[in-house]
């Protein structure tokens, strides 16, 4: 049987690695090849780079840092954060990228997801919903509304039913990102991811809110995800990717074990 | 020289990177005349069987690969590029090239539970001996990404098993030719191990 997945997460702005908390201030914690080198030493079971660099230089930038990854890093690589076309997937892919995530551009225009799994197969385009909770209403039944632009501006969209839409149009995976989690540590949105997993037949990846090895074995469980991702915990060596793998495994999870 | 076929059969780099890492320079090529040249065969790909025919047709690689495997080259089948070396692929009802007998069926779950493809890390149990295996320990788990499992039809053709829901072949092989249904370029450590005992392999086992 498959494995649960520990996915480690780096913000990468202008080249370097950045960490957000609630989507607000954003503070520099290194160079991202090494971190990411450190980490699939330590047996992390894929890596998503997410770039969140503002200038208009940005593609070159970011594609220097996947390509200098993929040369040594040989686990999955996950790029997204800005992703607006097939050329852009295509470009991403070329560097070493094996999966592209979309977000915001999928949301303005969902045909994007379809695009893109065309170009490079379903199971490389992973759909990555921010997700806030909010009182139920006819257009967010579910109580839980998409985001965009990092959080800040609401779309009137039910999550559910934009997973469901998002797996219709061809995404292989579902990034699950609670804004009301994201960079608390305080956990997951168990409620959330368990009912987005429950409502699709691709896999889940839980994320926003990890803070103790608990919470990912929370939400791996209860939360239903098939891969939890984490940020900070790691990236300030809190905790480590084998210490984390090694508590999951003692709690009775199906986690790979060597590398 | 080795090479890599370049079918449009998806990123071919990782292939490419992983093989650098373990001192394999290998080409990326869609000529034929490369196949029939080369001195080690990686096959790779994803995709659609269907396409991934139309496109080796097209380019004249089916004959050259052929030519190749039949004069003793070592080939390895990563994913799409193994499960076309079987006769029979049930995606888009597809004849394949037939080097190794058998088909290759879809996983059919009635289990909402399992998820289609098979998509992560999953063990690959070692059921035979093969030298491209020597580094492959019990436990040691490898990165899949599939909707469909190839079902070779010789037992004595199967190297390791992997589960998902059923028992499949996750490696087979005959004489010089060695095809994984997982992604040894994205398996990390014990990945890596197969590409660097291929870089090696004399073809025989």
């Amino acid at each position: 049987m498959l494995s649960k997945r520990v996915i480690a997460c780096l913000d990468v702005r202008d080249g370097r690695l950045a960490k957000s908390v609630r989507f607000v201030d954003t503070r520099d914690i290194g160079d991202p090849v090494e971190k990411a080198r450190e980490y699939y030493l330590d047996g992390l079971d894929e890596l998503v780079f997410y770039d969140i660099t503002a200038s208009s230089d940005r593609r070159r930038i970011m594609l220097d840092v996947v390509e200098a990854v993929a040369a040594q890093v040989f686990i999955p690589l996950s790029v997204g954060g800005g992703v607006r076309s097939v050329a852009d997937a295509t470009d991403l892919r070329l560097a070493g990228a094996e999966k592209i995530n979309v977000n915001s551009a999928a949301v303005a225009r969902p045909a994007l997801i379809a695009e893109c799994a065309d170009a490079i197969g379903n199971q490389n385009v992973v759909l990555s919903m921010d997700v806030r909770s909010v009182e139920p209403s006819t257009t967010c039944p579910s109580g839980y509304e998409i985001v965009i632009n990092g959080g800040r501006r609401p779309m009137g969209i039910d999550a559910i039913a934009w997973a469901l839409e998002g797996e219709r149009l061809g995404a292989g995976e579902l990034v699950v990102n609670s804004i009301d989690a994201d960079g608390t540590r305080e956990g997951y949105a168990i409620d959330l991811t368990a009912r987005v997993a429950e409502a699709v037949r691709i896999p889940v990846i839980a994320s926003g809110g990890a803070g103790l090895p608990e919470h990912l074995y929370e939400v791996l469980t209860a939360g239903k995800a098939d891969a939890a991702l984490v940020a900070s915990m790691v990236h300030y060596g809190d905790y480590r990717i084998s210490g984390l793998k090694s508590y999951l495994h003692e709690r009775g999870l199906k986690m790979r074990m060597s590398w | 020289m080795a090479i890599i076929i370049d079918y449009d059969a998806g990123n071919l780099r990782s292939v490419q990177r992983a093989c650098r890492e373990v001192g394999l320079e290998a080409a990326i090529t869609a000529d034929p005349d490369a196949v029939r040249r080369a001195d080690r065969i990686i096959f790779p790909g994803v995709g659609a069987a269907g396409p991934a025919m139309r496109s080796i047709a097209a380019r004249g690689i089916d004959a050259a690969l052929r030519e190749a495997i039949a004069r003793g080259v070592p080939t390895l089948g990563i994913c799409l590029g193994m499960q076309i070396s079987l006769d029979y692929s049930e995606e888009n009802d597809t004849t394949t090239l037939g080097l190794i007998p058998g088909r290759v069926r879809r996983f059919r779950f009635e289990s909402r539970a399992l998820k289609i493809p098979h998509m992560g890390w999953n063990e690959v149990r070692v059921t035979r001996p093969h030298p491209l295996l020597a580094d492959v320990r019990p436990g040691d788990e490898f990165y899949f990404v599939h909707g469909y499992y190839p079902e070779p039809a010789r037992p004595e053709e199967v190297f390791a098993v992997s589960d998902y829901e059923i028992e499949f072949a996750s490696a087979l092989g005959r004489d010089n030719y060695f095809g994984m249904q997982c992604h040894p370029e994205k398996s990390g450590r014990v990945g890596l191990s197969v590409l660097a005992r291929f870089a090696e392999w004399n073809g025989t086992c």
